[in-house]
């Protein structure tokens, strides 16, 4: 098949920690197969050569912090067919949104010691604030799994399956005890999106949240059985004001407890 | 022509985003620019308020391609503030995941990211179309950095097992013994990774840097040890801020770091090879010889096969700490929280990566302060430029440019790292 026929795949970053886009990398049995069914035509974490838009699917890494940025993804927008955001960062606004909840101008001294050198928001936010998004890609980071299965979808001309219940389900499915009920470990598992394949309670750990909130989370029941394991509010505050502290439900219970 | 500016907006196949700008007056480079632009984050302005306990998850995501190395820095700090010794199998799982990250980020590096540049090839998609069997190669041996990532971590990227005071839970001796065959694979890949670099054809190079690592008695660095170069300098962790200064520059978001009163210095691959070759494994450090680079290297563009033998050797590390491994009594030490200031260090694929954290009694952090390699690295990038560009003036920009973003790509850069950093851009006038 000639290239040009193939459908052309776009992978861009915005303020990131470039570890969902590795994922893609990391699809090392994938790769290779990805790379012959589509034109990689712009990714520059992976190569220099570019292709010129418009693009059948975009990958959308990173938030919007700066105003550099919220023009550069309207571009974006323009030259894509498909929209996907991969991550708590492009679909939540990520850990930098702690900001949102802070004065910037602070923020900026405490770390650079010539402020005016720093052009910023004082906000990061989701893509889906500034453009229209076709696919949202939970998780800080993303399950490569689930990045393959949206892009083998889009390329059958089918919806992704990517489940939105909570991460009960899948220790559940699983067969892990729940180290809520069973070792009194508080645990975000119940209101959190399922994806990542639970994980933490597979370690022993209470799940922290970093898919952010299922559909209709019911936050206000799990922090009253949180505050029966003993955390205080400046915990309950913390546990919600992570990595997708800008995602409503979380964002909503961070704030009833002081955020 | 009297005056040329040469440009590359966005560098590509590093991690993070930034620009260069070489400025080159009367035949002469006067003024390199490595630009980082990637936008602020501020982690050490959030981290202010938050628990002890939350500083490797939080601080992993400063940079999905060595959140392990932010995560050891992070946990060496809290410990040393709290007094908290962790050794025997804790001590050794440490070891182990971080070599499962040298694996996967510097296989990363070396096949994807700057094998390309020697072998004349945009990219390792292009690379994979006329050597599938390389590509392949590298792909399989990043797997199982990767799968070491995950045994010990729970995923690859921003793992979930590690906490101050070792583990949530320590893996099975028998599922470590499982792995074993595939780090022995491993293992072979990687001596061929260093034989295929080896024969590469590298610009000439050789710099007279002052090579900075963590270097310890008896082992090559992970996690512990003194802060040495090759020019005297010798120092515990926590008299890092005695004698490195950390500058912010109008062109960067990333600060620069130098040593006081001396200026630019190498953390890396290089830098831990001309410390630590010793320390390496007997076949490190034979096949190191046999490619011609032993005992010290100094030409940047063999960093490359510097980084294979590295691979090389956190294969055989891997190897012995499973052949060895016995399951401790629990997975963590008990950490009990002081008021203190806690430093740490470790080595990043990158290079040396310092966190300092100021603690309320209760483990809250007062102050955070992250120094990543990427931004100690970056005067030495700039003077790298400024010296080895003169040689090439007289190339055309294309090659002029491919040439300056190898240079810069010698670092394997980390630019989402390099929190508070490139386009190549060159003024001739």
């Amino acid at each position: 098949m000639a290239a040009a026929s193939k459908p052309k795949l776009a992978v861009w970053k915005f303020a990131s920690c470039d570890g969902c886009q590795l994922s893609l990398l990391d699809c090392e049995d994938e790769l290779l197969d990805i790379a012959g069914a589509v034109d990689i035509a712009y990714f520059l974490e992976a190569t220099r050569a570019t292709v010129k838009g418009p693009y059948d699917v975009s990958l959308v890494e990173g938030s919007i912090t700066t105003a550099h940025d919220a023009e550069r993804i309207m571009e974006v927008r323009r030259q894509s067919k498909i929209l996907v955001t991969i991550g708590a960062c492009a679909t939540a606004g990520g850990i930098q949104a702690l900001r949102n909840f802070a004065d910037v101008k602070a923020f900026t001294a405490i770390v650079y010691a010539r402020p005016d050198y720093i052009s910023t928001l004082a906000t990061s936010t989701p893509i889906a604030d500034h453009v229209r998004v076709d696919f949202e890609l939970r998780g800080c980071p993303i399950n490569k799994r689930q990045l393959v299965e949206v892009l083998s979808a889009l390329l059958a001309g089918r919806k992704p399956i990517t489940p939105t219940h909570s991460v009960c389900i899948e220790c559940k499915l699983k067969g892990n005890v729940c180290v809520m009920v069973a070792h009194g470990t508080p645990c975000l598992g119940p209101v959190t999106h399922a994806g990542c394949g639970a994980i933490c309670p597979s370690f022993d750990r209470g799940c922290y949240g970093c898919f952010g909130p299922m559909e209709t989370p019911n936050t206000p029941s799990l922090s009253r059985g949180l505050e029966g394991l003993g955390m205080n509010e400046r915990d309950l505050q913390r546990v919600y004001a992570t990595f997708n502290t800008n995602a409503e439900p979380f964002r909503r219970e961070a704030k009833r407890h002081g955020a | 022509m009297a005056r040329k500016t040469i440009k590359v907006d966005y560098l590509a196949r590093v991690e993070g985003e930034g620009a260069l700008t070489v400025v080159v007056r009367d035949g002469k480079v006067r003024e390199t620019q490595l630009r980082i632009f990637e936008p602020p984050r501020f982690f050490e302005a959030f981290l202010r308020g938050r628990a002890y306990t939350e500083a490797p998850d939080i601080t992993a995501r400063i940079c999905g391609i060595c959140p392990v190395a932010y995560q050891m820095s992070s946990v060496n700090a809290m410990e040393d503030a709290f007094g908290v010794t962790v050794d025997g199998p804790l001590r050794e799982l440490r070891r182990l995941i971080y070599c499962g990250e040298w694996i996967e980020s510097h296989t990363l590096h070396i096949y994807m990211l700057h094998a390309p540049d020697f072998l004349g090839y945009e990219g390792a998609i292009d690379l994979a179309r006329d050597h599938p069997d390389i590509v392949k190669r590298g792909l399989a041996l990043k797997k199982t950095g990767n799968a070491l990532m995950t045994l010990t971590g729970g995923r690859e990227v921003h793992p979930i097992n590690v906490r101050v005071g070792g583990f949530y839970k320590a893996p099975r001796k028998r599922d470590l013994v499982a792995m074993a065959d595939e780090v022995k694979r491993a293992r072979d890949m990687a001596l061929e990774t260093v034989r295929w670099t080896a024969g590469f054809d590298f610009p000439d190079g050789e710099r007279d840097y002052e090579f900075v690592a963590l270097t310890h008695p008896h082992e090559y660095p992970f996690n512990e040890g003194r802060i040495v170069s090759n020019k005297g300098l010798d120092i515990s962790v926590r008299d890092y801020n005695d004698h490195f200064v950390e500058s912010h520059v109008a062109h960067s978001h990333a600060l620069h770091a130098h040593i006081r009163q001396r200026g630019a210095y190498l953390v890396g691959p290089l830098a831990r090879f001309a410390l630590s070759f010793e320390k390496l494994s007997p076949l490190a450090r034979e096949v190191a010889t046999e490619a011609g680079i032993a005992p010290v290297c100094r030409n940047p563009y063999q960093s490359i096969v510097v980084r294979a033998v590295e691979v090389l050797y956190s294969c055989d590390e891997a190897l012995r700490i499973i052949e060895n491994y016995e399951e401790p009594d629990r997975p963590f030490v008990p950490v009990e929280p002081r008021a203190a200031i806690g430093h740490g260090a470790s080595e990043a694929p990158r290079g040396m990566l310092y966190h300092r954290y100021r603690l309320d009694d209760d483990g809250t952090i007062l102050e955070a302060q992250i120094v990543p390699p990427t931004s100690q690295n970056q005067p030495s990038v700039e003077e790298d430029l400024k010296v080895l560009i003169d040689g090439w003036l007289d190339l055309p920009d294309d090659e002029l440019r491919h040439r300056c973003e190898q240079t810069v790509r010698n670092y394997d850069p980390c630019i989402s790292c390099a929190t508070h950093f490139l386009d190549l851009r060159i003024d001739r006038g």
